[in-house]
């Protein structure tokens, strides 16, 4: 001991060093684990552009989702071709060669064959049909498209009416993706009110409970959706038939939300800081919200994402049957009933373009998901 | 063992009752009741109907009284008597319309199923062994496409290149000459041929999710320390692998039958649909478009009965599996 040594010099306690981890949030850490799973980080990046374009739709897409063209219908993809020479001799950056149309004498059919001498300059931000951005600013102007905005522009093709693929595919993300948020918001909020009043009271309230989402989950969905979505009256708004169908599917879908809630809320209620903060009087609210709520809305964050695309994928199903959303609504769904007829795909399979769209989307949202469920428990 | 099978058979009954209000509710959701519409559809093709035969049935599915003499009358004729009521369509008793479909919708899903697991098992062990090698990769990624492809999609694409590509027939569940035929080893065959297309598409799905979860609970099991003994005994690797760890892997791997079957169901009626297979789901969906009720909820309820005996098997299974789950 030092006493003992009086000659020897004081020990000088080095300066605590400072820990980095302890001073960042858990949000903070959360996140930082997330970014390093790259994978979910992109993503989350191909999420947030796919709800900027549904958001952005009329000015993403050439053209509007009324537009047809009775000269075009089936009219095939035409390759976006860099660097060519238009009709003056001038030098065009982008364009796309024009459509010549001839009707087989034999089969009555269109046929369609690529000219490549007509040159369509294709440019960003061309003057086209005027719009309501956001339905609230009016703008004529959109992100990609035709600089002469009569000249055919297809570049996913176009339907049995003429319309662009490509246009229909970004204007029916506005409700496909919507679908999901509104039908998850409703799940939520269900799962939780269920899911809390599940774990929180425990005893024959959650037996109760417990009990009615094993029976909601022993049912096969599809047969009971398409019962209630087939008794939506046919001539209702179809806004209402949205709605409608939103409800149903979140009806079906929350039992998910409240297994995650309630099975959070039964191992938190025994954790050491749930007791601490009790020991330490605090108020039952305040035990739950300032505690309990921090530590698993992570959890119920990528238990949303991961209700998404099922239910994106429940629309689609339904619009497909004809039992869900109907036209004039465009929605992948509704979209890809027009690829139904064998016959209608086999002379336009560019009609399946709004498949892969729901498939993109599907998989970035279930690898966001993925991500986030990963990264929601940063301190194990 | 017998008081987990007595328990979890009230529970099967209760869920059945159940579920067969939800159906008459759906049945009931259409405004006005199943007669108007009858009469109405029968005056568009300018028939008159008869009112004494009206009254009767009036009088036998008891319309116009409070709804759970209704819904009495409706379950008790189903239980007690096998009558499901009148297809309006078909001008049938929906009963003779129900078993042929329900039938061939048994069958193709017992193949899936079978089919899933076959393939599922392997390869989940598979991706848990060799973790995060290159063939594990694929694996995952696969899973996770089968995962976002919706069934119907999947169904078109095949039906699609197959039929343009090598020109194969398809859809259906028979050749034009076999439909009508009784049946032989060609007709199996001919069966089989047809069968593999909408079974590859049905098995897509579970396969993806039960490979994940495969792969998720071998993943736990490997790092115990029992593994660890059985190897330090001497146990050759394939040995230790699947005489442990695989078989309580299996456990938690067996109860997900209880809702891959709801999913398998809900798979075959679209399926059904956009391959025209001879099973519930076209009939259920043309049902349903033309509001013939009864034939409707005759199958919702079928194929919920169908699903709920399923999970009390797979729960029966896994009972019988794990020691736990019976005393529990």
């Amino acid at each position: 001991m030092s006493i003992a040594n009086p000659g020897a010099e004081p020990t000088v306690l080095p300066a605590p060093r400072r820990a980095t981890t302890a001073e960042k949030g858990q949000w903070a850490l959360i996140y930082r684990r997330f970014r390093r799973h790259r994978l979910a980080w992109w993503s989350g990046l191909v999420v947030i552009a796919i709800y900027l374009v549904a958001a952005f739709a009329e000015f993403v897409a050439p053209y509007g989702p009324e537009t047809y063209s009775s000269r075009y219908t089936y009219a095939p993809p035409q390759m976006l071709k860099f660097g060519g020479r238009d009709a003056q001799g001038n030098f065009v950056l982008a364009y796309v060669n024009g459509i010549k149309s001839t009707v087989d004498p034999l089969t009555v059919q269109r046929v369609y064959v690529s000219d490549p001498k007509a040159v369509i300059p294709v440019g960003l931000f061309v003057k086209g049909e005027p719009y309501h951005l956001l339905g609230l600013i009016p703008w004529d102007r959109h992100l990609i498209g035709p600089v002469d905005p009569k000249a055919p522009f297809y570049l996913w093709g176009a339907d049995r009416l003429g319309r662009d693929v490509l246009s229909l595919t970004i204007h029916g993300a506005r409700v496909s993706m919507s679908i999901g948020l509104v039908g998850v918001a409703i799940s939520l909020f269900l799962g939780i009110l269920f899911g809390g009043i599940s774990g929180y009271y425990g005893g024959w309230v959650d037996e109760v409970v417990q009990r009615s989402i094993d029976f909601l989950k022993s049912i096969p969905t599809i047969p009971l959706w398409m019962g209630f979505a087939a008794a939506i009256p046919t001539n209702i708004d179809p806004l209402m038939v949205y709605f409608w169908i939103t409800v149903i599917l979140s009806l079906l879908g929350w039992t998910e939300l409240a297994r995650v809630v309630r099975g959070r809320f039964l191992s938190l209620r025994t954790e050491d800081f749930v007791l601490a903060a009790r020991l330490d009087g605090c108020s039952q609210q305040r035990v739950i919200w300032r505690h309990m709520v921090p530590s698993f809305t992570s959890h119920i964050i990528a238990s949303v994402t991961l209700a998404i695309p099922s239910m994106i994928l429940a629309e689609t199903a339904l619009s497909f049957l004809g039992i869900g959303l109907k036209p004039p609504v465009i929605s992948w769904g509704v979209l890809l009933k027009d690829a139904q007829n064998l016959l209608a795909v086999t002379t336009a399979p560019w009609l399946f373009i709004p498949g892969i769209a729901v498939v993109v989307a599907v998989l970035a949202l279930n690898f966001l998901g993925d991500g986030i469920r990963d990264a929601a428990d940063p301190y194990n | 063992m017998l008081r987990f099978l007595l328990r979890r058979l009230t529970y099967m009954a209760v869920t059945l009752a159940a579920v067969s209000v939800v159906v008459f509710i759906v049945i009931q959701l259409p405004p006005g009741d199943f007669l108007t519409s009858y009469v109405a559809r029968y005056s568009e093709q300018g028939g008159s109907v008869d009112t004494a035969m009206l009254e009767s049935m009036r009088a036998q599915y008891g319309l116009g009284q409070p709804w759970y003499v209704q819904y009495w009358r409706w379950i008790s004729n189903i239980v007690f008597e096998g009558d499901f009521g009148q297809s309006f369509d078909w001008n049938r008793p929906v009963s003779s319309l129900l078993w042929d479909r329900m039938g061939m919708t048994l069958l193709l899903s017992f193949i899936t199923l079978v089919v899933t697991w076959a393939v599922s098992l392997p390869i989940g062990i598979y991706s848990a062994v060799r973790r995060y090698s290159a063939l594990d990769y694929v694996v995952t990624f696969l899973s996770f496409l089968g995962l976002a492809i919706p069934s119907f999609l999947l169904a078109l694409v095949l039906m699609f290149v197959l039929s343009r590509g090598l020109g194969a027939d398809v859809g259906g569940f028979f050749s034009a000459e076999y439909i009508n035929a009784p049946w032989s080893w060609g007709k199996v065959a001919d069966l089989a041929k047809h069968l593999y297309l909408p079974v590859f598409v049905l098995a897509v799905h579970g396969t993806a999710s039960l490979v994940r979860i495969m792969r998720a609970n071998l993943l736990d099991e490997l790092n115990k320390p029992y593994v660890t003994t059985a190897r330090a005994a001497g146990l050759p690797e394939r040995t230790v692998l699947l005489r442990y760890p695989v078989r309580v892997a299996l456990n938690p791997f067996v109860s997900t039958i209880g809702w891959i079957l709801p999913e398998l169901v809900s798979g075959t009626v679209i399926v059904g649909v956009v391959l025209s297979l001879p099973t519930a789901g076209p009939l259920l969906l043309g049902a349903l478009l033309s509001q013939d009720m009864y034939l409707a909820g005759s199958f919702i309820l079928l194929l919920s009965a169908l699903t709920i005996l399923g999970s009390f098997i797979s729960d029966l299974l896994l009972a019988w599996l794990d020691p736990r789950v019976r005393h529990g």
